[in-house]
């Protein structure tokens, strides 16, 4: 087996993005900025994501430390209500399309060339366009507010009728979501092609990592629901402007039928942002555990059968419309069915663990947290799946700490534990481990206490996306908003972390991490050279 | 990458684009789909026109002959129906009154009981508003239309045909 390694030499300066360069190696022939726009290497292309990625967490992050400013007590004190619902919409965009995707999009650009040794993806120069969309449509979102009539205050899931009739805020959202889903579509193109195309010889598809698997299966989610997102805010700018009653009931449409083909991509996108994060897991526990992933055939079948399932239970956010019971029915059965291999990948990771020789640095803490809280996240689902409870449930902070426990301990930890896990290899810097757990133990306490509160507001009854409430939810309330405020300090110590790590970190070891065992810890130097795996590495 | 990877990669991106354009079709094409998919499943519930809701509670199919009977037990009161007999159908609601005079030259008080013919026709018959069992005191002379409405369940037996419904009044004494 041989392990070719492209490195023009370790005696340069360190770069901006932090890994090593000899004066023989040049990024592209530009320097500055024009190598950033003009960039077509996946490792300078997965950096502009993650930090595209961490901005827009910091954005939607201000907005929903607003949004519980004003929700610590009872009455209006900071924002007038209309600008309260522009805050909960752009929260929910910003932090779905601008944070968590293209997180695990970056991890998707770095990792994946290395994982499968290949060189680069598939489409360089399409996979820098597909970057450079976002930052326009993130703008779009963030001007909207500033337009008369400020954002679209319609809740993320931008329902009709009441889409129709925002201002031109509205527009810009619709505009953005265009583009949201041309760059998603793009890179999932690229990269689906780029695994199915370029493994290295002896790299077959059950031998790939977990995480490549994942993020294969997820691209086929995002070529398949993504268009039609955009087939739904595509008709609702027409029904705006061009005389069109898609959901105009008096020119013979149906707002609910909005719903139907907003929600028909807006389950498989959950599992769109799951995905990735399950298979970061799957590479971290194992690293930890010093032991093998437990079933990968079965994790990758369960992966497989979720990403199928999800498109067949969308109306399992739609009970309340007036569905017959038949369709309320078959929902809630293909939904509760979909918990099934959730939980085998749940037993798997569970099992991986089990008799492994375990240590616990942060990435494995986080991932730690993430089987423990995502799966809660699950169970709280499991209780909404069913009809007669979602009945009661249906738009409550129940469900808000539903999608929050999987969304935010779920992907978000996973994220976590991901840039933990990799940024050694990326810039061959160590972070401050001592730090690094002070973020995991803040983050941890704080995070349950903005969410698990919330599911006892809801059972009680709060409403969500509302600006004030009765008395009666105040106590949690305020518990809930004094967390998100810690919550939202302890990812400013993130950002200190990653830059002391990649400004003055410590030297990193070749192997950080002695379980880790994928392609870019066996085969590659740490920090990876800007080119690696120029010639394939035979694995056969 | 040589030119054969080029153009499996080319190949890739041609189809997928394909799924991706066939897939924002999709979404339009939904529109259509719910109409005719809903409508050939018979879960349209909400477009469709509803029945015109049906009777299940009067028994159109049978007519029973009710009878009134009215009488004062000894009292100085002048106690009869206002009508003597009623076709009704079984499930259907009916108001009948009684009128009932006091013609003694001082305030009465009276209950009456209710009996019915045959004894069984009793556990059919379901009174929502009587005067029975009640004490009414009337004044001298005074006259009063006290109204009884009832419903005869439609589980009566088919045999019986006709029922009577009979009060009699008792004064009650010590109340002048």
């Amino acid at each position: 087996m041989s392990a070719v390694v492209d490195n023009h030499g370790h005696a340069g300066e360190r770069g901006k993005d932090g890994h090593a360069h000899g004066h023989g190696d040049h990024h592209g022939g530009y320097g500055g900025v024009m190598r950033w726009i003009t960039t077509t290497n996946h490792k300078d292309i997965g950096t502009l994501y993650l930090w595209f990625s961490f901005i827009n967490f910091m954005v939607g992050g201000v907005m929903a430390m607003a949004i519980r400013l004003e929700l610590f007590s009872p009455g209006i004190q900071f924002f007038n209500p209309d600008l309260f619902n522009q805050f909960t919409t752009m929260h929910g965009l910003i932090m779905v399309f601008g944070a968590i995707m293209p997180a695990f999009v970056g991890f998707a650009n770095w990792q994946i060339p290395m994982m499968i040794g290949a060189p680069d993806m598939a489409f360089a120069r399409l996979n820098n366009w597909s970057f450079w969309i976002l930052p326009f449509a993130a703008s779009l979102l963030v001007i909207s507010f500033f337009t008369p009539g400020g954002a679209p205050g319609v809740g993320w899931t931008l329902y009709a009728p009441l889409t129709v009739q925002m201002g031109v805020g509205m527009d810009l959202t619709i505009f953005a979501v265009h583009l949201l889903g041309m760059s998603s579509i793009l890179g999932s193109i690229n990269i689906i092609t780029t695994i199915l195309n370029m493994r290295a010889p002896g790299m077959t598809l059950m031998r790939m990592p977990l995480f490549v698997w994942t993020w294969l299966i997820t691209a086929y989610l995002l070529v398949a629901a993504m268009p039609v997102l955009a087939g739904a805010v595509t008709m609702s700018l027409t029904d705006r402007h061009f005389g069109t009653s898609f959901f105009n009931a008096a020119g013979g449409g149906d707002p609910v039928l909005y719903q139907h083909i907003f929600w028909f991509f807006g389950h498989p996108e959950v599992y769109i942002i799951a995905l990735p994060a399950f298979g970061v897991v799957s590479q971290v526990i194992p690293a930890f555990s010093r032991k093998p992933l437990f079933g990968y055939a079965s994790m990758v079948y369960a992966t497989s059968a979720i990403a199928i399932l999800s498109f067949i239970v969308w109306a399992h956010h739609m009970y309340t419309v007036g569905m017959p019971v038949t369709g309320q029915l078959f929902f809630m059965y293909a939904t509760t069915l979909i918990a099934v291999p959730t939980g085998v990948k749940v037993f798997n990771w569970v099992a991986t663990m089990w008799k492994g020789s375990l240590s616990f640095e942060t990435p494995m803490l986080f991932a730690i947290g993430f089987l423990f809280l995502f799966t809660l996240g699950g169970f709280t689902g499991l209780v909404l799946s069913l009809v007669p409870i979602d009945i009661q449930l249906h738009d409550t902070y129940y469900v808000v700490a539903h999608f929050h426990y999987v969304m935010v301990a779920g992907a978000l930890f996973s994220a976590f534990a991901g840039v933990y896990f990799w940024l050694p290899k990326w810039t061959g810097r160590m972070y401050d481990e001592t730090l690094g757990k002070w973020h995991f133990w803040l983050t941890m306490i704080f995070f349950n206490m903005i969410f698990f509160v919330q599911h006892f507001l809801g059972l009680a009854g709060m409403p969500r996306r509302i600006p004030d409430y009765p008395l009666m939810f105040e106590t949690w309330n305020k518990i809930s908003s004094i967390g998100a405020f810690g919550f939202g300090l302890t990812q400013l110590l993130f950002l200190y972390i990653i830059l002391k790590a990649i400004k003055s970190g410590e030297k990193a070891p070749e192997k950080p991490w002695e379980g880790a065992d994928s392609l870019e810890w066996t085969h590659l130097p740490t920090p990876v050279p800007y080119h690696s795996f120029e010639t394939p590495p035979n694995l056969k | 990458m040589n030119p054969d990877q080029a153009r499996d990669n080319k190949r890739m991106l041609t189809r997928l684009s394909i799924v991706a354009v066939a897939m924002f079709g999709f979404g339009f094409a939904l529109v259509p789909f719910y109409d005719h998919i809903c409508r050939a499943l018979g879960i349209n519930s909400l477009v469709t026109r509803s029945e015109a809701p049906v009777n299940t509670q009067v028994d159109l199919t049978r007519k029973v002959t009710v009878e009134f009977d009215a009488n004062a037990h000894g009292m100085p009161w002048s106690f009869k129906p206002a009508t003597r007999h009623m076709e009704v159908h079984p499930g259907q609601l009916v108001q009948v009154d009684y009128e009932v005079a006091n013609v003694r030259s001082s305030a009465v008080t009276g209950q009456a009981v209710a009996s019915y013919g045959p004894k069984l026709a009793g556990q059919y018959f379901r009174k929502l508003d009587c005067f029975c069992f009640t004490q009414q005191t009337l004044a001298a002379g005074e006259t009063r239309r006290m109204p009884v409405s009832f419903v005869l369940d439609a589980s009566l037996p088919a045999d019986i045909n006709t029922v009577t419904l009979s009060y009699t009044f008792f004064e009650v004494a010590g109340k002048s």
